[in-house]
């Protein structure tokens, strides 16, 4: 399976670095960092300045902890701009990612961002397998999601022939991966085993196809499932992670040894805390991950709280690359969902069921598979506040939670009314999510 | 009084429908017609019974989503014919209706038909200027 360009690495001046130079660079650029944002961003101003702290004080890594953490509600606090540490003028890209209620989370890009970022990507296609000979097709969603046009620019850095399909049409999917060779195949893990099934159903075989490398990530997976994909594909199948607060796609990713991911120590710190004591978790324990950005201009963000849970493996890795590797995400500290990809928080649905007639029903979330694909369920409760006697009007209140909820959530759900109090309540606060899905984090 | 009904809403699945009319028989509620509008996930349970406000009582305090709507009772002649009859005057005027069921009764030959219009008022308008009888609550109730 192993081949000559599973071996390469794309920028091994970098990503071989010895440790101590790493955590040299980290140092310098942590410092320059925390200037600028002290002199350009009044959040930080503020929240360095309250925690007694400024740049001249870090002097070692081990100031960083002393620095306050930065959260998702801090970001949608300062929604759409207020955590750019540059002028409007040099924002070339403005990203968006699911908010906890109905605001989105603002990512503007500069010009240098993108450059970093589209290097950070090529770095994990070509630890993936990815070469300029390659055809990439990038299945996952181009608009404001980071996931399409990280990947993208990325791959066009390699040098590889992109093909932008984006998500959904599976059909259309396989038969484009037929016929323009595509070889290596970018998507959620779900959607990849979901292509697979399309696949058979259209009586394709494998040589079929000239697929080679599949590079996924977006959502949790189980080994169980890389198994079952490089089975249904005959394909490398590597993990990678990111976010878009910190980024997009191309904080860490998996080399063809397929253990665990190489975080990219160059352009991020990360650590892992006890998510409840903050302290920090002692190595080999699963903590939840604390990134800081080293390089973003746009908006750089410091210790910021991404509530995945993992476990670094520190043990030297047999690619060659330096960078310190994490576990595949183990669980979540909060309560966002993952379905098919799309982040969800409950509260999102929430503001949307509210929004629709200002109603407030007891409402709960049911998570199934059908097949492979996520599959999300919003039950309604019936109460006198929306009950009506006409059957059209209640099925067209039906349909209007659907598709309301359907543009808050970028994904549509299945809604179904049921009778009031048939949801759960525990000690007065109802079950608001349950996951039926078995292949969770494993 | 225009007669009241009551409309329940149950989810699709078995023994909803037959909790409800126990409930009812427990309470000594007598139902004097009822009809069931089913779709996919959900039902309405249609029901024209003798004590209104007791029977909403009831439902409610079991936990069942339960309203009450004006309709528009009409007594026609148990014969062929009849119902055709008064739809033909409801269609010349263009009266729009929601839904209806009918039941007989019995020693009067009599048949009552039970109307959700879209506009009570125009509808009542028009039936009673066709000489059509229409029945009060009071009267439906004590049917």
């Amino acid at each position: 399976m192993k081949n000559a360009s599973e071996n390469r690495i794309w920028n091994p001046e970098f990503e071989c670095l010895p440790v101590e130079a790493i955590r040299e660079l980290q140092l310098k650029r942590l410092q320059e960092t925390v200037r600028r944002v002290e002199e350009k961003v009044p959040f930080y101003k503020n929240r360095l300045r309250e925690a007694g702290l400024n740049s001249d004080r870090i002097r070692s890594l081990d100031d960083l902890r002393r620095i306050p953490f930065t959260t998702k509600d801090d970001l949608r606090d300062h929604y759409p701009y207020g955590l750019l540490a540059t002028p409007l003028d040099h924002v070339v890209r403005i990203h968006a990612s699911s908010g906890t209620t109905g605001k989105p989370t603002v990512v503007p890009y500069s010009r240098k961002d993108i450059e970093t970022w589209s290097e950070l990507v090529a770095r994990l296609l070509v630890a993936g397998g990815v070469t300029e000979r390659d055809i990439v097709q990038i299945a996952f969603g181009y608009g404001l999601f980071t996931g399409g046009f990280g990947l993208h620019y990325g791959a066009e850095k390699v040098g590889a022939a992109v093909i932008p399909i984006s998500s959904g049409n599976s059909e259309r999917q396989i038969q484009i991966m037929k016929d323009f060779g595509t070889t290596a195949l970018v998507c959620t893990p779900s959607y990849a085993l979901h292509l697979g099934e399309v696949r058979k159903e259209l009586g394709l075989e494998v040589k079929d196809l000239s697929l080679k490398y599949g590079l996924f990530g977006g959502e949790p997976w189980t080994v169980k499932m890389r198994e079952q994909i490089q089975s249904a594909f005959s394909i490398l199948a590597t993990d990678n992670y990111g976010l878009s607060e910190v980024m997009g796609p191309g904080v860490s990713g998996e080399c063809s040894q397929q253990n665990g991911m190489h975080i990219f120590d160059d352009h991020f710190i990360a650590e892992l805390v006890n998510p409840e004591t903050c302290d920090p978790a002692p190595l080999g324990d699963q903590g939840e991950l604390i990134i800081t950005t080293l390089t973003k201009e746009a908006m750089p963000v410091l210790r910021y709280r991404t509530r995945d849970i993992c476990r670094f493996l520190p043990e030297s890795c047999l690619c060659g690359r330096t960078y310190m590797r994490m576990s595949k995400v183990l669980g979540r500290t909060d309560d966002m969902l993952i379905i098919r990809g799309v982040n969800i928080y409950p509260s999102q649905v929430e503001t949307a069921l509210l929004e629709v007639e200002g109603i407030e029903p007891h409402y709960q979330l049911v998570l199934r598979k059908r097949g492979v694909l996520d599959e999300l369920e919003v039950r309604v409760e019936v109460d006198e506040a929306f009950f009506t006697d006409e059957m059209k009007k209640l099925h067209w209140f039906e349909e209007k939670l659907v598709a309301h909820l359907s543009k808050r959530l970028n994904l549509t759900p299945r809604v179904v009314l049921v009778e009031p109090k048939t949801i759960e309540r525990t000690v007065g606060k109802a079950r608001r999510v349950i996951d039926l899905r078995d292949e969770k984090n494993a | 009084m225009k007669p009241r009904q009551i409309s329940v809403f149950v989810e699709n699945r078995t023994g909803r429908v037959a909790e409800v009319t126990r409930i009812l028989g427990e309470g000594g509620i007598n139902i004097r017609a009822a009809s069931l509008a089913d779709t996919h996930d959900f039902g309405i349970v249609r029901l024209i019974v003798d004590r209104v406000d007791e029977a909403l009582t009831l439902l409610r305090s079991k936990q069942f989503t339960a309203l009450d709507t004006e309709v528009v009772a009409v007594e026609i002649a148990d014969e062929p014919g009849s119902l055709a009859k008064v739809l033909a005057i409801l269609d010349q005027d263009n009266v729009n209706v929601e839904y209806l069921y009918g039941f007989t009764e019995r020693g009067a030959q009599k048949a009552i038909l039970i109307f959700r219009f879209e506009n009570t008022n125009q509808a009542v308008e028009a039936l009673e200027r066709n000489r059509i009888q229409i029945l009060s609550g009071e009267e439906l109730g004590r049917l």
